[in-house]
């Protein structure tokens, strides 16, 4: 229930927004025209905002803490159990999978290709869950292993006509390197420290990318690159699209297929070990050194995989396609679908990059709403979308 | 025969502090023994220092595994410690919190294990089979300990006992030879103090382990230990059986005036 | 490995200097510019890392979104000096208004922010607030970038050039010394305001200890959100000075010299309040030579390379202690 005080207090927090965006929202100046404009009218909207925000925002803050105080412990999300019981799962995982391979015959290209887009998120959405959600690591400069794929088949295709099939293997070993070199330099830091070193990696591959001229041809990128080809046949435009989607397609299958097995293996035990507690996680054996590693260079692989798609989809690059916001809609992706849930960022990334690119409209806003989503989710569902679910084990009682 | 664990000397410097300054301490095969003092006396500095999280200052560690040569673990890094078989628990307790029991027992299979990242991904026969040995090893352990009903449960949902033997269960999982225990009882109540003095006697006993354990619970330390270590300001004051030590000067003046530490 | 760090450094220092007293001797008035240049700058990074470090002095967050309260506070400025210009009020009183506005509305945001995205995570991992100030941060910068323009505002220089100064002008402008001048006060203020205020102490209590702290009485709630009016009110100074200087901003200013500011405050050892200020001036300054001696396109790089360098030679920074996480 809403009660008089909280209608009081959220009144006053209405006013107090009205108060802090007034300057922003209401006056718009233009320096060369010199001109004012004042558009009095977001002043109710902020206001009307602003209270119902207030309101929200106290329910949901209410209901967390009396949650916190019963202690009642969370269900397991909901697709998890469907996808528990056996009776749903294969027609549920079957109709899935008709979906997906008839997308690209029934809708139009401008559709598949945005599908494919999608789906390279949630390759890089699956790859950095690996880094963030099960180790713990928060990098920041994830795109920069994203632009190691895409010009590693930019460049080697240019210099030395290598195709696509040829240049996959190469850029995930690449991918790895490149995780393993960042890896270890930043072995010792932890958490926000980390964060920041691997946002200044990847605004420095950025950088040299944008001044080094003679080896990435510098802000004007690599045009003409080339689709993949099907043993050596290569399709009309269209067909390649579709081609692509399904290159992708099998790739995600792939993440997932290895992910999952990597999730419930030794090592993924030990990334998660390391993630909860690192002291703790050495005392019992663990070499947090090569966990860490394996962390960073399985992460980056996956990031090259997709940033060789990217380019093979988009046929052109440049730096401007790996700055900073690229890591963080990435990042967006795995936080907002659940950290560590491999279904929470696959729906995260689905989520996230098909709504705004279908609601025009909301295009101009998304990274607003990836900043808003970003806290609301912190405050009120740390854990996710989908929060992520450990295997259970049957056991049959040993008689003695 | 020489002591499994042999400290000989050691002694260790914050800054200007010495938290540790000079202790000799040999821990037998098939010994409980115990490390008493009042609160900063520098007993979790030694777990420390023995389990490689510290880099003692000055001295020796050594340890002699059953039916291997005598080692020296100055200088090497916490994990391959526990590799080398030393299994600690923690004073506050530290658990993986984002797994099941079950996966944390598993954590202290880690290193007795060997798939790699490739065969994780590919998982041949031979991965699927450890994998499977893994699972059932824990599982047994879990019984052992009596925590076999929680397997599935993740491991901050139990209650707090419970937590405190599964710290135990996971150090057992690293197949050690000295399990070092820093304060296992704290916090528990009687019961559960009753029952955790049993399984360390039936570890001993069955196990084939040499147990060493910090703790303030001083009936529990009495009616366990078979030996008895006592630091007080990083030295090491006294040395001998329940009885020798209960009648030492130097640990009634050391503990004088600390009624909290006698339950 | 200390000594290897001694080692290290002389050896850098002696080769740069090296060459750098050849580049100097060869013209030292641009040696001076440029070291002047870099003083501004650094004062600037000064203003904004003080914030950087208070805040993470007392709650051990890194305030991804401090960069977008220096922007606000240069945004407001510019809306605020505008409109007035545009109705004819008195100069003087402009650049009064001017920084009044923009101090306060950096602090609002600097107290909203903190009331909403941080203090809920309190108790939470602080990979969970860091992501929170990320969001906020991203959050921010599309607000204004919606509500205003994603170009460049030209924006008029609010401090004239003074009549007395004009015999050094050639050396330095008037704006610059401004900066370098309103930097020395503030921070002489701010340290006034640590040592020897009672909200200097419980913040300085609050910062050992913040369970203590409370336990003596001290509002530690109170306290955080004095850090971050503290905090967000040298910034706003500091934006508005940079925009003098510069002459334009948009809705991306925050994000670098937040980020600049971080590194130096990290350089000096976050925490750290006289550490920030070292930092931020050796960061400028070392900044201005690089880029007038070596190549300007990277300017951005150096700074982050002096970061990993000293996250991993000296993670304390110059003037921060070294600590030993407890088992």
């Amino acid at each position: 229930m809403v009660t008089k005080k909280e209608i009081k207090q959220s009144f006053f927090i209405a006013l107090w927004f009205i108060v802090l965006t007034f300057p922003i929202m209401v006056i718009k100046i233009n320096t060369i025209k010199h001109t004012v404009l004042f558009r009095w009218g977001n002043i109710l909207w902020v206001g009307i905002a602003g209270f119902g925000a207030s309101l929200v925002w106290n329910y949901f803050l209410r209901m967390k803490e009396e949650k916190k105080k019963t202690g009642v412990k969370d269900d397991i999300p909901v697709v998890h159990r469907l996808l528990q019981n056996e009776k749903f799962r294969n027609p549920f995982l079957a109709a899935v999978g008709v979906f997906f391979l008839a997308y690209p015959f029934i809708f139009p290209m401008y559709h598949t290709s945005i599908m494919i887009t999608a789906l390279v998120y949630v390759m890089l959405g699956l790859g950095l869950n690996i880094v963030v959600g099960l180790a713990g690591l928060l990098d920041l400069g994830y795109v920069a292993f994203y632009a190691v794929g895409a010009y590693a088949y930019a460049l080697l295709n240019l210099h030395y006509g290598l195709s696509f099939w040829v240049v996959l293997p190469i850029s995930a070993m690449l991918g790895a390197i490149c995780g393993t070199m960042l890896g270890y330099p930043v072995l010792k830091l932890k958490g926000d420290y980390l964060a920041i070193v691997t946002l200044g990696f990847g605004e420095i591959i950025r950088i040299i990318l944008e001044n080094w001229d003679s080896f990435s041809n510098g802000p004007r990128g690599i045009p003409n690159i080339p689709a993949p080809s099907f043993f050596g046949y290569q399709f009309e435009q269209h067909a390649s699209v579709v081609y692509i989607y399904f290159i992708v397609i099998a790739l995600v299958l792939l993440t997932i297929f290895f992910v999952n097995r990597l999730e419930n293996s030794r090592i993924g035990r030990a990334w998660i070990a390391l993630r909860d507690d690192e002291i703790a996680c050495q005392a019992m054996g663990i070499d947090k050194v090569k966990t860490k590693l394996t962390a960073f260079a399985l992460g980056a692989t996956w990031a090259a995989l997709g940033g060789v798609v990217f380019a093979a989809k988009t046929s052109y690059i440049n730096p401007m396609s790996f700055t900073i916001w690229e890591s963080i809609t990435i990042l967006c992706v795995v936080v907002i679908g659940g950290m560590g849930s491999a279904i929470g960022v696959i729906a995260g990334a689905l989520v996230l990059i098909l709504v705004p690119e279908y609601l025009r409209a909301m295009a101009e806003y998304r990274m607003l709403v990836f900043g808003a989503l970003q806290v609301i989710v912190m405050v009120f569902k740390p854990e996710g979308l989908i929060k992520s679910v450990r295997k259970t084990y049957k056991f049959e009682k040993v008689k003695e | 025969m020489e002591p499994i664990l042999n400290v000989k000397n050691l002694t260790m410097n914050f800054g200007g502090l010495k938290a540790l300054d000079n202790v000799n301490i040999a821990v037998e095969k098939g010994q409980i023994a115990a490390l008493i003092g009042p609160n900063g006396a520098g007993k979790t500095t030694f777990f420390n220092c023995i389990t490689g999280i510290y880099e003692p200052s000055e001295g020796h560690v050594e340890i002699t595994p059953p039916g291997k040569p005598t080692q020296r673990l100055n200088g090497l890094k916490t994990n391959i410690v526990a590799e080398k078989g030393l299994a600690r628990t923690f004073q506050n307790i530290r658990l993986f919190e984002g797994m099941t029991v079950l996966e944390n027992v598993m954590i202290g299979r880690h290193c007795r294990l060997k798939s790699g990242i490739i065969s994780a991904m590919l998982r041949p026969s031979a991965q699927k089979d450890e994998e499977q040995k893994a699972v059932s090893d824990s599982y047994r352990i879990l019984e052992k300990i009596g925590l076999d009903k929680y397997v599935n449960e993740m491991a901050v949902n139990l209650p707090y006992g419970a937590q405190r033997r599964l710290e135990i269960a996971r150090a057992l999982a690293t197949d050690p030879f000295l399990l070092l225990l820093d304060e296992p009882a704290a916090g528990m109540n009687p019961q559960e103090t009753k029952e955790l003095d049993e399984l360390i006697i039936w570890l001993r006993d069955n196990e084939d382990l040499s147990i060493l354990l910090i703790e303030h619970d001083m009936k529990l330390v009495m009616s366990l230990s078979d030996n008895i270590h006592v630091v007080d300001y990083g030295r090491k004051i006294a040395e001998g059986t329940p009885r020798e030590v209960k009648s030492n000067s130097d640990v009634i003046k050391a503990y004088l005036g600390d009624d909290s530490e006698d339950a | 490995m200390r000594l290897f760090n001694i080692i290290l450094g002389v050896a850098v220092t002696g080769i740069l200097g090296f060459f750098g007293i050849k580049e100097v001797l060869a013209d030292p008035a641009y040696f001076f510019a440029l070291l002047l240049g870099g003083l501004t700058r650094g004062s600037i990074y000064a203003l904004i890392a003080l914030g950087y470090t208070m805040v993470y002095g007392i709650i051990e967050l890194i305030n991804f979104a401090h960069g977008e309260i220096y922007m606000i506070g240069a945004m407001t400025a510019l809306i605020v000096s505008t409109v007035l210009g545009l109705w004819g009020w008195n100069s003087a009183v402009i650049v009064i208004l001017a920084f009044v506005f923009a101090i306060f509305y950096s602090c609002a945001y600097g107290f909203t922010v903190e009331k909403i995205a941080y203090k809920p995570l309190r108790t939470a991992p602080r990979l969970s607030a860091l992501i929170s100030a990320i969001g906020m941060s991203l959050f921010l910068q599309n607000y204004v970038m919606l509500a205003q323009t994603p170009g460049f505002l030209p924006f008029e220089s609010l401090i004239p050039d003074f009549e007395f100064w004009e015999p050094f002008a050639d050396i330095i402008t008037s704006v610059e010394m401004t900066i370098i001048a309103t930097t020395v006060i503030v921070m002489i203020l701010l340290g006034i305001l640590i040592k020897f205020t009672r909200i200097g102490k419980a913040m300085r209590a609050t910062a050992q200890d913040q369970i203590m702290a409370s336990l003596v009485g001290i509002n530690v709630n109170r306290v955080i959100s004095t850090t971050f009016v503290v905090g967000s009110a040298t910034a706003a100074i500091g934006g508005v000075l940079i925009a003098c200087h510069v002459g334009q901003i948009n809705f991306y200013i925050g994000f670098l010299a937040g980020l600049k500011a971080f590194i130096a405050a990290v350089l000096g050892g976050i925490g750290s309040i006289p550490g920030a200020v070292l930092g931020s001036l050796v960061l400028g300054i070392s900044e201005s030579l690089f880029t007038g001696y070596f190549w300007s396109e990277y300017e951005d790089v150096f700074a982050f390379v002096i970061l990993v360098i000293i996250l991993i030679f000296r993670p304390s920074g110059i003037l921060g202690r070294n600590e030993t996480s407890k088992v």
